[in-house]
C-alpha cells in the first residue's frame, strides 16, 4: 500500500473549534490540479459533518492563496470527443466545490496570504469572508486567457463590489491589491502579513463560540436572499427563525441575559 | 391493525401516515402500498378525520419502486399480479392528503407524491421518474399526473431524460405547492392540514371531487358536475353556518353537518 508519490494538496488541522484548511501545493502556488479539487471538497465535507468544528479558515500555503487552474494539468482540459469541453469541467470539478461551500452551515473565512486568481479568486469570494495580508491581491484573471469567469465569480463579484466594479475588474483582470480590496468591499479586514492566519484564526474562534445553529442559518437566510424577492426572503427569515428558536442556544442566549451573564454556546 | 411499512398517527383531526422502510430509503413494495392504502382508506372512514399528512419522514420520501421485487417478473406475472390495484384505491380517498416530502421522491415516490393532493417540498427534495433508466417507464400514473402538472414539453423531459428536478424548478412547473426548509416541512405541511380541516368538511370533499374531475371531462361536463356538487351543499347545515357567521361578522363553526 505504500504509495509515496501521492501528493497531500490539501491539510485539515482543527484548533479551538475551528477547521483549518490549507491549500498545500505552495511549489504551484497552490494551483487547482484534479486532485486538489477531489481533496479540497472532502475537506469541505470533512468539516461539515464534524459537530467539532464550528466555524472554518481556508488558507493557502506558501506565497500564494491559490492561483487558479494548474495549466499545466493534462485534466484542465476534459476531452469529449475531439473537442475540449471546459464546461464539464467546470461543472464536475469547480461547481461542486462552490456550492458545498455555500451550503455548509458553518461560517468560512478566507485568509488570503497572497495571490487569489482565476478560480482562487472565485475560491476566495465563495468564503463567506475574507481577511487578507497586505500580501494579498485579487484577479479575475480568466480574461487575461480568453475567458470568461468561472468558479461563482460572476455571482459574488458583483454582489460584493457592485455591478459596474464587477464589469471593470472581470472585463480587464487586473490586480485588486489589498488595500483597494477592503475598501471596495471584496475584503473584510487587512491584516500585517506575518500576523494574519493568527488574527483571522482568533476571529473564527471567537465564531466558533457561537450560536453555531444560528451562525449557519444567517448564512442560508443570507445567500437565499440574495436569490430572492423582499417578500420571499421576509418568509424564508420566518421559515429560519421557528428552526433558530427551537434550539438550545437559543434557550441559553435568553437566560443569560435574564441571568446577566455571558451566554455558553454549544452549537445545539 | 399491525403495520410493518408504515407509522400510522393522529394529531387531532389530522391522519398522519409515515412510509417507514428507513434501510431502503422507503422503497415502495407491494406491502407498502397495500399497507398504506388500508390506512388511508381507515382515515377515509373515520369521521373524526378530516385530512391526512403523508410524509416519508425526515430523509427521504420515497426513493422508488422495490426493484429486486419486480427484476426477473415476466410481463405475464406482473399483469395477473394485479400489483396496481391498490394504487387505483389510492385515487378514491375522498379526504385532501398533502404529501410532506424530503429528499428523494423518484419513481414509485414521486408517483406516490403526486397522487396526493398537495405537496410541501424540503428545499433539499428532488423529483424524477428514472425508470427509463431501467429500460421502463412509469407505471402508476408517472406519464399521466406528471403531464396533467407540469404541462407536455417538461414532463417529457423529466420521463425522457429520467433526471431529477429540484424542489425549487418543481415549484416554477407547479408540481409542488411549497418549498420550505427541511427543518419545517412537516411543520408546514400539518399547517396546511390543520387550515384545511378547520372548513366545512363535506365542502373540503366536494371540493376535492370537483378539482379532481377536471382532469378527466371536458370542461362543459365539468361545469356541470360543478354546478351540480354546488347545488348539493346548500342540503348542508355548515353551509347556512358559514353563510350565517359570514353575515354576523363571526367566525363559522362547522360541525360535518
Amino acid at each position: 500500500m505504500e504509495n509515496t508519490q501521492v501528493e497531500q494538496t490539501v491539510l485539515l488541522t482543527k484548533e479551538d473549534g475551528v477547521g483549518v484548511i490549507t491549500l498545500n501545493r505552495p511549489h504551484l502556488f497552490n494551483a487547482f490540479n484534479t486532485q486538489l479539487n477531489v481533496d479540497l471538497l472532502k475537506a469541505f465535507k470533512d468539516v461539515a459533518k464534524d459537530p467539532e468544528v464550528r466555524a472554518v479558515v481556508l488558507t493557502g500555503a506558501g506565497k500564494a492563496f491559490c492561483s487558479g487552474q494548474d495549466l499545466s494539468d493534462p485534466a484542465a482540459i476534459q476531452v469529449q470527443g475531439d473537442s475540449p469541453s471546459l464546461g464539464d469541467s467546470v461543472r464536475k470539478r469547480y461547481n461542486p466545490l462552490i456550492l458545498a461551500m455555500t451550503e455548509m452551515e458553518k461560517p468560512i473565512i478566507a485568509a488570503v496570504n497572497g495571490a487569489a486568481a482565476g478560480a482562487g479568486c472565485s475560491l476566495a469570494l465563495a468564503c463567506d469572508m475574507r481577511f487578507v495580508s497586505d500580501r494579498a491581491k485579487f484577479v479575475e484573471a480568466f480574461v487575461r486567457i480568453g475567458l470568461a469567469p468561472d468558479s461563482g465569480s460572476s455571482w459574488f463579484l458583483p454582489q460584493l463590489v457592485g455591478v459596474g466594479r464587477a464589469m471593470e475588474l472581470a472585463m480587464t483582470g487586473r490586480d485588486v491589491g489589498a488595500e483597494e480590496a477592503v475598501q471596495i468591499g471584496l475584503a473584510n479586514q487587512l491584516v500585517p502579513h506575518d500576523r494574519l492566519l493568527e488574527e483571522t484564526l482568533a476571529f473564527a474562534k471567537r465564531l466558533a463560540q457561537g450560536p453555531t445553529r444560528a451562525i449557519g442559518l444567517t448564512k442560508r437566510a443570507i445567500y437565499k436572499a440574495m436569490d430572492t424577492d423582499i417578500a420571499g426572503a421576509l418568509e424564508y427569515e420566518a421559515q429560519v427563525q421557528e428552526i433558530a428558536g427551537k434550539s438550545k442556544d437559543f434557550l441559553e442566549g435568553i437566560a443569560s441575559f435574564v441571568e446577566k451573564r455571558p451566554p455558553q454556546y454549544r452549537g445545539e | 391493525m399491525e403495520y410493518q411499512s408504515i407509522q400510522m398517527s393522529r394529531e387531532g383531526a389530522i391522519g398522519r401516515i409515515q412510509l417507514y422502510r428507513p434501510k431502503v430509503l422507503n422503497a415502495l413494495n407491494t406491502g407498502l402500498i397495500s399497507e398504506l392504502v388500508q390506512a388511508l382508506e381507515a382515515f377515509d372512514r373515520d369521521s373524526t378525520i378530516r385530512c391526512i399528512l403523508l410524509t416519508g419522514g425526515n430523509r427521504v420520501f420515497a426513493a422508488g419502486a422495490d426493484i429486486g421485487e419486480m427484476a426477473t417478473a415476466t410481463s405475464a406475472e406482473l399483469m395477473l399480479s394485479n400489483q396496481f390495484a391498490d394504487w387505483d384505491r389510492l385515487r378514491r380517498i375522498k379526504k385532501p392528503i398533502v404529501a410532506a416530502v424530503v429528499g428523494y421522491a423518484l419513481g414509485g415516490g414521486c408517483e406516490l407524491a403526486m397522487a396526493c393532493d398537495m405537496i410541501v417540498a424540503a428545499e433539499n427534495a428532488r423529483f424524477g421518474q428514472p425508470e427509463i433508466d431501467l429500460g421502463i417507464i412509469p407505471g402508476a400514473g408517472g406519464t399521466q399526473r406528471l403531464t396533467r402538472a407540469v404541462g407536455k414539453a417538461r414532463a417529457m423531459e423529466i420521463v425522457l431524460t429520467g433526471s431529477p428536478i429540484t424542489a425549487q424548478e418543481a415549484l416554477h412547473v407547479g408540481l409542488v405547492n411549497r418549498v420550505v426548509p427541511v427543518e419545517n416541512v412537516e411543520l408546514e405541511a400539518m399547517k396546511l392540514c390543520q387550515q384545511i380541516a378547520s372548513k366545512a368538511p363535506a365542502a373540503v370533499q366536494l371540493a376535492k371531487e370537483s378539482v379532481l374531475k377536471s382532469f378527466d371531462t371536458t370542461i362543459a361536463d365539468g361545469l356541470d358536475y360543478e354546478q351540480k356538487l354546488f347545488y348539493l351543499l346548500f342540503s348542508t347545515e355548515d353551509q347556512k353556518e358559514g353563510m350565517n357567521a359570514f353575515v354576523e361578522k363571526r367566525k363559522p363553526h362547522f360541525q360535518g353537518k
